[in-house]
């Protein structure tokens, strides 16, 4: 990307660039002139975010959680050890906490101050998850949220919400769904879906 | 107070309902995964702190008004011009005209994959300082605004809650964040009812947890 013009000959009307694409475009061209960014490291950043580190992540760890009791113990008392081990580490999640759901508990996830979000194991966050609305929301009325993602939990359930406002980053392990003893680690990986990591969804049934 | 937040934003009303966003679903713009990598390029270089980087951002007039990388990219601008590594006349013509400054390191391509994988711990386990609470004491949070980056959200502000978790001592983000050292202090989760939150209104069951610097708690 560094470097690379993007024109589109064939939709001229659409090849206005937005006043912010031209900001930081030139911003990108002073930094790399300046020698504050070498240009091949933000290609490096970009293809990392873009194809390695994302949502699946955490849906390996979670599916572990599921058919490995020993890490489960492992990651709800020691997150940050327990992921490490599977080699997601690093930026946005060098202090994690994993939270599990119950019968009784449904935990939910939010940074009301910015948009804190444990990358490592869930990748760069959802517009939604940064927004005005979930932020002012989330802590007040989780229902009405979970409501705009189409959940309804049972009104005996307790809604647990985590706001992430020091460097310690929550990771919610769902409930594992019924019928599922059958499928290996891999096959429940795809059950776990983002937002039921982050409290918002309930894993997929098989 | 000269210090004005627009980026805390818990328990305000009025601002509409959530869009939910298939998972799948990348960058918007095409500018954005330049934003980022530029933003996460500059803040590798050491010539601010997280903290700093959130000031920036939480103090732009039209926070409200802008996407989140936008924002993102206002407050890099801003963190440049303030230090003199760029100026605005280089930004608006894309061109250098003053000599670059020197900055404590320059990420580079091969080290790029180690240092995103290494991150930045803001835990201080040497850090002498005294722990003040255990789990399950009940403590009170500090009621008063202060004129400066700090990271207890309005709606947590003189409130009674439990100590839920004891963290150690973390760099404290209200010094950081005005680039006056680390200071680590204990780091709490407290977690509170609902109805201390909200009163009446609050949702039966509802808890709500924030994590807080021992400097914003008292025993309560």
């Amino acid at each position: 990307m560094a470097g690379h013009e993007h024109h589109h000959p064939d939709h001229d009307e659409h090849s206005e660039l937005s006043e912010t694409e031209i900001r930081v475009r030139a911003l990108q061209s002073v930094l790399a002139q300046k020698g504050y960014v070498d240009p091949a490291a933000l290609d490096v950043i970009v293809d990392t975010y873009q194809t390695k580190i994302g949502p699946r992540n955490g849906a390996l760890v979670v599916a572990k959680s599921w058919t490995d009791p020993q890490f489960r113990e492992w990651l709800l008392r020691d997150a940050t050890a327990a992921i490490s081990s599977l080699g997601y580490t690093g930026r946005q999640g060098e202090h994690m906490v994993a939270v599990e759901n119950t019968d009784a508990v449904h935990n939910m996830v939010v940074c009301t101050l910015c948009s804190c979000y444990p990358w490592p194991v869930l990748g760069l966050p959802p517009v939604w998850y940064k927004s005005a609305p979930y932020r002012s929301r989330a802590v007040r009325d989780p229902r009405g949220v979970l409501a705009d993602f189409g959940l309804q939990l049972p009104e005996t359930t307790e809604v647990r919400v985590w706001d992430s406002t020091a460097e310690v980053r929550y990771l919610v392990v769902p409930q594992r769904p019924k019928g599922t003893d059958h499928l290996d680690e891999a096959q429940l990986a795809e059950l776990v879906t983002r937002d039921s990591m982050i409290g918002t969804g309930l894993p997929r049934q098989p | 107070m000269s210090y004005v937040t627009h980026a805390d934003l818990g328990g305000r009303t009025g601002f509409g309902r959530v869009v939910p966003e298939d998972e799948n679903e990348g960058f918007h713009e095409a500018w954005e995964p330049l934003a980022l990598a530029i933003t996460v390029a500059m803040g590798a270089t050491g010539s601010w702190t997280i903290d700093q980087s959130r000031a920036a951002r939480e103090t732009l007039p039209d926070y409200l008004q802008l996407g989140y990388y936008q924002i993102w990219i206002g407050a890099l601008e801003k963190l440049m011009l303030e230090r003199g590594l760029v100026t605005e006349q280089e930004i608006a013509q894309a061109q250098v005209l003053q000599p670059a400054k020197p900055l404590a390191r320059v990420l580079r391509a091969a080290d790029t994959p180690a240092a995103l994988a290494r991150g930045s711990a803001t835990d201080r386990p040497d850090a002498r300082v005294q722990v003040a609470f255990n789990v399950g004491d009940r403590v009170r949070t500090r009621s008063h605004e202060v004129p400066h980056h700090t990271r207890l959200p309005g709606y947590a502000r003189g409130k009674v809650g439990t100590i839920e978790r004891v963290h150690g001592p973390h760099v404290f983000a209200d010094t950081s964040g005005q680039g006056l050292g680390e200071h680590p202090q204990p780091l709490y989760t407290v977690v509170f009812d609902g109805r201390e939150l909200w009163g009446d209104d609050a949702a039966p069951g509802l808890r709500v947890s924030i994590d807080a610097w021992q400097p914003y708690l008292e025993a309560a």
